[in-house]
């Protein structure tokens, strides 16, 4: 080969290389990717934020949209057309089916045994929110720690990046 | 041709449950006279007064309609997760009243999360009238 091929073909593999380390590629990115479904948007985000499906595995969802009718004390029942199509659309997109780095992590964080229905209550979010008192997540402009586009604006759309990070008065 | 179909079908979706306030209340009281032989009619003061009844639920809590809708519902309302719940009167939220489906889905839970029964057709009816007069 020549001097210059070869350097033409050094050139082009560090820019995709950079490219595709930035954009997180194909998946497999830090944050989790924007999904989307219209009934899930209509139905979930009617009482609460919208969480993103890759915030839980696909065993906390089912169990979760089985028992709708006492839904953290209240009754959110669906007819079982929309309850079944949401439940697709969350398994779909669970924490163990996505290959994006923060997924994973909570997924891993949740012993095999267990079926959280709380995200709070998972090991990765108790370690990345160990700074935050139970006062501040009481406060009257963030309420719980359910509430988390309080102060992770980008939590509906799935980014929870740190540097966007803004806890309110 | 194609136009008018793509018409033609959202038409017919978009009517697939609209309906207005007074639709309702002539539905509501169709059932309210099955329910009930002597009904008498709706009542938009005892709706007023159901809207702020509260009761003790069997978690402890006192909670009425107005726990999340505030005393009056022209005003905005908050869920109990923090969410902006839009006024009820059609007054300030022509929105309110014309999906069936919908106003039968939030009777459904709230009716069980406030009474822990569902609520009767009579209730149902006073409770739109009310809605229905405010101004």
């Amino acid at each position: 080969m020549k001097k210059w091929m070869q350097f033409l073909v050094l050139i082009t593999s560090i820019t995709s290389a950079s490219v595709l380390l930035a954009s997180g590629g194909e998946g497999g990115g830090s944050q989790m990717p924007p999904v989307t479904n219209a009934k899930w948007k209509a139905e979930c985000g009617s009482c609460h934020m919208l969480y993103h499906p890759g915030l839980l595995p696909e065993r906390s969802w089912n169990k979760m949209m089985a028992g709708l009718d006492k839904h953290f004390g209240e009754n959110a029942s669906l007819d079982a057309a929309t309850r079944d199509e949401i439940t697709r659309f969350l398994a779909l997109n669970s924490a163990d089916k996505q290959d994006n780095r923060r997924s994973s992590r909570i997924n891993q964080s949740i012993p095999a045994s267990a079926t959280p229905l709380r995200i709070s209550e998972t090991r990765y979010f108790i370690s990345k929110h160990d700074e935050v008192s139970a006062s501040t997540f009481k406060r009257k402009s963030i309420g719980s720690a359910a509430n988390c586009v309080a102060c992770h604006k980008g939590a509906e759309k799935g980014d929870f990046s740190e540097s966007q990070v803004k806890i309110p008065r | 041709m194609r136009n008018s179909i793509i018409l033609a079908a959202l038409l017919f979706s978009i009517n697939a449950f609209a309906t207005t306030p007074q639709v309702l209340l002539k539905q509501y009281e169709v059932q309210a006279k099955q329910e009930n032989p002597a009904f008498t009619g709706f009542s938009a003061e005892r709706g007023a007064i159901f809207f702020r009844a509260e009761r003790t639920h069997s978690d402890g809590k006192k909670v009425s309609c107005s726990t999340c809708h505030t005393s009056d519902p022209r005003n905005q309302g908050k869920t109990r997760a923090n969410k902006v719940i839009e006024p009820l009167a059609p007054s300030v939220n022509p929105q309110r009243l014309t999906d069936a489906a919908k106003v039968e889905k939030w009777f459904g839970r709230n009716c069980r999360d406030v009474l822990e029964r569902a609520c009767t057709a009579q209730e149902k009816g006073d409770y739109i009238q009310y809605l229905v007069n405010l101004k």
